[in-house]
């Protein structure tokens, strides 16, 4: 018998099994620092998570308010800075990295700076912040989406951070460094990674009570199906336990 | 024999125009006539604004989302009525002060917004109604390495992201086919501040700066930055610096002002010296949402206040104690 769970509860749990022991991951404001957190409680204990603004390897007892808080350098290895992070991912030494955005198409890239003309937008958003570098930059991306067909769309109004541009071969045609770019998709609904071969996004796994229609219905494009489309397993009572009683007591993403 | 040298191509090049020349030289001539002197150069937000910024001059910020950041310059910099500013723009609350009172025309903008509370209405306000001129779009790390291009006194630092996307077609960034291997590399152009804005935990009066914690992009700002006006939560004995010459990250041959500013960076919080106020900084997020609700804000907690320590008596000693995490600061 599973208990009750939220929609970011299942978002963080499912964000948080990708990421394995031992390597580094590159970790934004939000969701995937809860997963992080979860994921060094659980099966990746030697997980060393990465702030852009110079935390390296903290111990994530409480939940980072931001990617610069004192939390995110909590019984760190290192403090350093935003040129060091940068540099680092850089040089290949950032396997995971998460990002996330106000639209994404079939390749996996991402919007987060205007919804209409750069020039004179309808909505400005933000801006890169450091999404770009992430998604140019560490070897596997995982985008943590709402899934709506406002959201996964054929064709985004901004490319601000790449997934695989135009398709296969088109990132290193860039001048992006190889073997880097899109690997999962999490939503609400599924967990989506990408084709070998076309490099277009394929729906790998649906979350307890999701259907394989429901997906494509919330999708603005044609999605490539899995031969074999997996059940996510709902958060296990001890991954709430954690979450609720270590990570957020305060139930700040319940 | 010049025929036969290579030309390097560029294969591609942002669309907008630099909003800051690059000028290297003058740049050098500048930093020569610094003082190098240990001189006493204490004074307050509002003499150090008088003196080092005019209107329309080319300024930033160095902070990471509301942490470590110069909110007592900035709003002394609000209430000096001085406008029409070009802006390197990664900012959280207190690029939100300067869009209020309408003083930001031109933006080279990596990210602007609330972090885990949203988009900026403020941004939005002034970018889709025009009051903004130009944005110029970059990622962290593409500014960053552009105040390490000046910071090094060199005219552009080849980097590997941007590439591919709108980012760097709506920068102005160019793409090269690097000399020696053959692949696309972006060429970032070194950004050079007319004026940098600075919060740290302790300096002393010549502006020899140290910094608990993380330090973000002070190293690269500080020495990409023309004139430099430093807060500090403590100013202490330049002994106290010399004990530990390792942590000194600013110089102070690099710094024209200092400013004493004891919770310098509130609402927003400083590593190891207070955390955020939320409560203030919640309400602040519900008052953005309008520019009537902004007006409120701005007069309430800016322009009603002559200066830093009008505002810390407003906050109140109690209110202060509740986020303080070390103490005596005032």
């Amino acid at each position: 018998m599973t208990q009750e769970y939220s929609p970011s509860e299942l978002l963080i749990c499912l964000a948080s099994r990708v990421m394995e022991d031992e390597s580094t991951a590159f970790i934004g404001t939000g969701i995937p620092m809860l997963a992080a957190s979860l994921a060094q409680a659980r099966q990746a204990p030697n997980l060393v998570p990465i702030f852009e603004f110079g935390g390296t390897g903290a111990i994530l007892e409480k939940l980072p308010l931001a990617v610069g808080d004192m939390r995110t350098y909590n019984k760190a290895l290192a403090a350093s800075g935003i040129c060091d992070i940068m540099e680092t991912a850089q040089r290949g030494f950032v396997e995971f990295g998460f990002l996330g955005g106000a639209q994404i198409d079939k390749y996996g890239n991402l919007n987060s700076t205007v919804i209409g003309e750069q020039e004179h937008p309808k909505v400005r958003l933000p801006g890169s912040g450091g999404g770009n570098d992430v998604g140019s930059t560490c070897w596997r991306t995982i985008a943590i989406m709402i899934h709506d067909k406002r959201r996964f769309i054929e064709k985004i109004d901004f490319l601000t951070t790449p997934g695989f541009l135009t398709g296969p071969g088109a990132r290193e045609k860039a001048g992006l460094p190889p073997g880097t770019g899109p690997y999962r998709v999490v939503t609400n609904l599924c967990i989506m990674g990408y084709d070998d071969v076309t490099k277009e996004m394929k729906l790998l796994s649906v979350n307890p009570g999701v259907t394989v229609q429901d997906v494509i219905d919330n999708t603005g494009f044609e999605l490539l199906i899995a031969d074999e489309v997996t059940q996510n397993e709902p958060p296990t009572e001890e991954e709430l336990r954690i979450l609720r009683e270590q990570i957020d007591p305060d139930g700040l993403y319940r | 024999m010049n025929q036969d040298l290579k030309c390097i191509p560029i294969v591609q090049e942002g669309e907008a125009d630099l909003i800051q020349s690059i000028d290297l030289n003058g740049f050098r001539e500048h930093n020569r006539k610094k003082t190098k002197a240990l001189k006493d150069k204490r004074m307050t937000e509002e003499e150090a604004i008088e003196k080092f910024v005019k209107s329309g001059d080319y300024i930033g910020f160095e902070l990471y989302g509301t942490v470590r950041c110069p909110m007592s310059l900035t709003r002394a910099l609000v209430r000096s009525g001085k406008t029409d500013f070009r802006l390197a723009g990664q900012g959280v609350h207190e690029l939100d002060l300067l869009f209020g009172a309408n003083m930001i025309r031109e933006i080279d903008l990596t990210y602007i917004g609330l972090e885990v509370y949203g988009i900026s209405a403020n941004l939005r306000r002034r970018v889709e109604s025009g009051d903004i001129t130009k944005v110029v779009e970059w990622s962290n790390a593409g500014i960053t390495w552009r105040f390490k291009a000046a910071s090094m006194g060199i005219p552009f630092i080849p980097a590997r992201t941007m590439l591919g996307t709108d980012t760097l077609r709506k920068s102005s960034a160019k793409v090269i086919e690097d000399p020696y291997t053959g692949e696309k590399v972006a060429l970032l152009p070194a950004l050079i501040l007319d004026v940098g804005f600075i919060h740290v935990n302790r300096a002393d009066k010549y502006g020899n700066c140290q910094i608990d914690g993380i330090s973000g992009f002070a190293f690269e700002m500080a020495r990409a930055s023309k004139n430099l006006i430093i807060s500090a939560e403590e100013i202490v004995d330049t002994d106290e610096i010399r004990k530990h010459p390792d942590r000194t990250i600013i110089p102070y041959y690099l710094v024209d002002a200092v400013v004493h500013a004891p919770y310098g960076s509130w609402p927003g919080e400083m590593s190891s010296y207070y955390e955020r106020d939320e409560p203030h900084y919640k309400m602040f997020i519900e008052k953005q949402k309008t520019q009537e609700g902004t007006d409120e804000y701005m007069k309430e907690w800016v322009y009603d206040l002559p200066d830093h320590k009008a505002l810390l008596e407003k906050i109140g000693k109690e209110n202060l104690k509740k986020i303080s995490l070390k103490e005596d600061l005032i």
